[in-house]
């Protein structure tokens, strides 16, 4: 399952249960990340164990972004499941402090910096 | 009628390095527009990195930190502008020694203007921002219909160490029945 615009690419591979995100995220609001959501919900009630996000090939997060990604660890915490791994680059700052905001709201969440 | 709130620094002599970019309203839908946040957001953290010194990690970390203020400014003024008025929004951007301010000004519409003052009120009342930082994300997530995080300022000064504030000013035009209202606001980060 992929999302491929001009800005970015979201692409779940259910083989590996990773779901990795490139590019720049800037959509205008909760309806344009809405299909971005659905992915990643998608990905969490197939992968019932474990399932990875990887961010590392993402440059650019905007707030509404950042509000998706916080509804979407906040539905797993909901459903127990599954094990999330969210990956991040140790030097890029942003990504750090954004895997810790998600780990305040999912303590089970193993934040994997690279 | 001026009315300021939180950390506002008012603008400053332009003896400094700055950069500002003016948007007239325009005839183009949003969605169209929208594209141009990013791009200026990227034009003003170029534009600070040419007078940038440090290394590389330090640069990209206040570059990016720019890009997303500026960016998150942007987009905040896109939504909220009165549409039917004939303001520009404009966004300025200062260089300091040890800082850099912005300060964007756009009109805000009438039927905005409560929940603006509402959340401006909850921020500067707030003992923790984290703490209402992550409330307002677990609010989200119970409220499907919300159109709008409310998370860009506060991820500004959670993540980002931002300083805040803002400036409204009512004035009586011929265009409008009603008292329009152009909201300042400032944003430092430090260097």
């Amino acid at each position: 399952m992929e999302i491929k615009t001009e800005e970015y690419t979201v692409l779940y591979d259910p083989a590996i249960a990773a779901v990795v995100c490139k590019g720049s995220f800037m959509l205008s609001g909760t309806q344009e990340y809405a299909p971005i959501l659905e992915l990643l919900n998608t990905a969490a009630d197939q992968q019932s164990v474990m399932l990875t996000l990887d961010l590392r090939g993402l440059t650019f997060l905007n707030s509404s972004g950042i509000n998706t990604l916080t509804k979407f660890v906040i539905n797993i915490r909901k459903n127990k499941k599954p094990q999330l791994v969210v990956v991040g680059f140790e030097k890029v700052a942003w990504q750090v402090r954004l895997l810790k905001n998600l780990q305040r709201l999912l303590p089970d969440l193993t934040a994997r910096l690279e | 009628m001026k009315k300021i709130f939180g950390d506002f620094i008012d603008e400053l002599p332009h003896k400094t390095e700055y950069l500002s970019i003016g948007f007239s309203p325009s005839s183009i839908p949003l969605k169209k527009r929208w594209r141009n946040n990013g791009l200026s957001a990227d034009f003003i953290a170029d534009y600070l990195q040419t007078f940038s010194v440090g290394a590389p990690e330090d640069i990209a970390e206040i570059k990016n930190a720019v890009k997303y203020v500026a960016n998150e400014l942007l987009e905040n003024a896109m939504k909220f502008s009165e549409e039917s008025l004939t303001h520009p929004t404009r966004i300025t951007f200062h260089l300091h020694e040890d800082m850099v301010v912005f300060h964007i000004a756009n009109s805000i519409s009438n039927g905005r203007l409560t929940a603006f003052s509402d959340f401006i009120k909850n921020f500067i009342d707030a003992d923790d921002l984290n703490d209402l930082y992550l409330k307002q994300m677990e609010a989200n997530a119970e409220d499907e219909g919300s159109k709008h995080s409310g998370l860009g300022f506060l991820s500004m000064a959670c993540d980002y160490g931002a300083k805040i504030g803002w400036r409204f000013e009512t004035f009586e035009t011929i265009e409008m029945e009603s008292p329009i209202t152009i909201v300042t606001t400032s944003v430092s980060l430090a260097l």
